[in-house]
């Protein structure tokens, strides 16, 4: 059904329509609304599931383990520095191999204490073995939520899934969404079943000790499985386009006017958005450019980013993030697989800074002059 | 599933094989029982039947559950699994349990 | 029609933002794409609030913040000593204000501005000086860039849960609106 909803409230729609069973769940700005709506499901009656009042984002983590052990469906959501505080629980729910769901209203990491978005919260968790998916828009945000699920729970990868949205820039807009009906979601996403669960009549060890000589071979299995997401989640976008209609590229980058493109901006979450909307104008005056958004930062899709910039003369790569002492980490992982092309990094939108249609054009004039005028957008 | 073999031996972890389960999960229930710890004691606990008053602090406070009451009511030690700690024969009431140095 | 963009100017609890979205569900109504969202702040009773529209008849891409509005929307016009209400409307913009004054009173002579009671009416219909949804109403028969009728369907389904103020803002809407008719002229 289309109405206008709230980015976080479509997230909510998505947990609902998914069937989960479980949300522990500590609020934390940005990200409360999901939590809220979530909460008014359950008390109308309209979703069948059981939320936790949890005391911290910890607990909250933790109980995932718990609910998705005992084979329930589950989800939480979190920002910042409360995903911080999730950190160590962040990597066992990735080596047990559970498909927790988790939605991440993407804001900064105090000091100074600041409640806006950029990527430092999910950024700098992306080596604890979860998928992380960005999404661009509201309407992304529901399909996206689903087919999570979809990735996690698959056997091929058994990983959990974070699908990071940018906090405010997108988890407080309102704007048009077409939700999927219930009986389309249950037939593109079947029940969660699971072979080992905690069950007193057939008891089995659970987050044991790994020795030396067994612990690199779990990594490798963890790895493997990673791989095995790049095209699982290729097939979950492309069956979802078969089932209900709507699709994002090839599932784990989206290419906007990159055809004949020789220069582009790649980017993660909402400022492709405004960087598609200078791109077309732009374009309109015969620039020809482009926009590559990177929708699943893990597992990173080499192959597909490499064949999308294969043309290019100049690529800008916008992070929303910095590694403090090194650069932005998307700019780096890029410069690794594109050693031919020129390429300029730029930090921007941290802490809530507006990246604006300004920026962007200034990012493409120095890609056309082959010379980059400044480092950070501010 | 894949498996590794453990080459060397470590105490008394034999050379076997490794299930690499999908998230460590280990399916078979109470493994550990294989797992004989008794070798590592020093000093072994030994109880003396005629002074203990079947009060139970031995039982209660063994961390290895290496204590068992038998059939006759009477409180013993399983040495397979005793690791010697001796936090019995300190909390022993009534000095009812002797450590005697371990005969390897 | 291009992409249109809308700035509300409230205080924290006068329904600013509230204003944004039945705006743009009106907007969906009328079958166009649309965004609302707050200026990202803190929330504060009484603290100077922004809120915007947009819309359009193809989908909206952009996400920066809004800088250049066609329509500023002023619900207390004592914000105007402290705020620009004025800033980044262009030539073809407008500015409609809340106010019993006329534009040349509160400094606006040199914009399209616009002026109407929205408080007299609200207190009149509502009972209470809530002009969010109200505005609208002006809104709608001065920039023509919604229909009453969605203006309507979206305060209903805004408030569906409280049936009273739905009826009792959109009393208000229709007032407004045959109003604002005359003011344009």
């Amino acid at each position: 059904m289309k109405s206008v909803v709230e980015a976080s409230e479509a997230v909510a729609l998505a947990v609902k329509l998914a069937r989960v069973k479980v949300c522990p769940m500590y609020p934390i700005t940005p990200s409360t609304h999901i939590p809220e709506r979530i909460a008014d499901y359950i008390f109308d009656g309209e979703m069948d599931a059981e939320m936790i009042h949890v005391e911290s984002e910890h607990s909250a983590a933790s109980a995932l383990i718990g609910s998705i052990l005992s084979g329930a469906r589950s989800f939480t959501a979190t920002s910042s520095n409360g995903f911080a505080l999730m950190y160590e629980i962040l990597p066992i729910l990735s080596g047990m191999r559970l498909p927790a769901v988790m939605a991440v209203a993407n804001r900064t990491l105090a000091a100074p204490i600041n409640i806006w978005n950029d990527h430092s919260d999910a950024v700098s968790a992306r080596d604890q073995g979860w998928i992380q998916l960005y999404a661009e828009s509201s309407q992304e945000c529901v399909d996206t939520m689903i087919q999570c699920y979809k990735i996690a729970e698959d056997k091929k990868v058994s990983l959990p899934a974070m699908m990071c949205l940018d906090g405010f820039t997108l988890t407080h807009v309102f704007e048009n969404v077409d939700v999927p009906e219930q009986a389309q979601v249950d037939k593109f996403l079947p029940a969660f079943t699971r072979e080992d669960t905690l069950d007193v009549n057939n008891p089995k060890t659970f987050g044991p000790i790994g020795f030396p000589d067994s612990f690199m071979g779990f990594k490798k299995q963890q790895q493997d499985a990673m791989t095995a997401a790049l095209d699982v989640i290729k097939k979950a976008n492309s069956y979802y386009k078969k089932q209900i209609g709507r699709g994002y590229g090839d599932g784990l980058v989206e290419l906007t006017d990159m055809g004949d493109a020789e220069y582009a901006i790649l980017g993660m979450g909402t400022l492709c958005g405004t960087a598609k909307a200078k791109a077309e104008e732009l374009r309109a005056k015969g620039k020809k450019v482009g926009v590559i958004r990177l929708r699943s930062f893990r597992p990173f899709p080499v192959k597909e980013l490499q064949a999308a910039v294969k043309n290019l003369k100049g690529l800008a790569v916008l992070d929303r993030h910095i590694s403090l002492g090194s650069n932005g980490p998307l700019f780096t992982e890029i410069s690794a697989i594109t050693p031919e092309l020129k390429l300029f990094g730029y930090i921007a939108g941290l802490g809530g800074k507006d990246i604006t249609l300004k920026h962007i054009e200034s990012v493409f004039t120095d890609l056309e002059k082959g010379k980059q005028s400044r480092e950070w957008l501010m | 599933m894949t498996k590794v073999q453990r080459k060397e031996t470590v105490g008394d972890i034999k050379a076997q094989q490794i299930e690499l389960n999908l998230g460590a999960v280990i399916k078979k229930p109470g493994s550990s029982m294989d797992y004989h710890t008794g070798s590592w004691r020093t000093f072994r606990p030994v109880i003396i039947q005629e002074k203990c008053i079947k009060c139970s602090t031995c039982w209660r406070v063994c961390p290895d559950a290496a204590i068992f009451v038998d059939k006759k009511g009477r409180y013993n030690v399983n040495y397979d699994y005793c690791k010697g700690c001796l936090t019995c024969v300190k909390e022993c009431p009534v000095d009812a349990i002797n450590k005697e140095l371990e005969e390897k | 029609m291009p992409l249109r963009e809308i700035r509300f100017h409230g205080r924290g609890g006068q329904g600013a933002v509230t204003s944004s979205q039945v705006l743009a569900i009106a907007a969906f109504h009328d079958g166009k794409y649309t965004q609302a969202f707050p200026n990202f702040g803190v929330e504060r009773t009484g603290a100077p609030v922004e809120s915007y529209t947009r819309i359009s008849e193809n989908p909206i891409n952009v996400r920066q913040h809004v800088y250049t509005p066609d329509y500023a929307i002023v619900l207390d016009p004592s914000l105007m000593a402290n705020i620009d209400v004025a800033k980044g409307v262009g030539k073809d913009g407008m500015i409609l204000v809340n106010s019993n004054k006329s534009p040349k009173e509160l400094g606006l002579e040199k914009f399209n501005a616009k002026t109407i009671d929205i408080t007299e009416v609200a207190l009149k219909v509502i009972g209470k000086p809530f002009v969010n949804i109200a505005a609208l109403g002006a809104f709608a028969a001065m920039s023509e860039e919604v229909s009453l009728g969605a203006l309507n369907k979206a305060i209903e389904e805004k408030f569906a849960a409280k049936g009273r103020v739905s009826d009792l803002n959109k009393e208000a809407c229709k007032i407004l609106f045959e109003k604002a008719k005359e003011v344009k002229g």
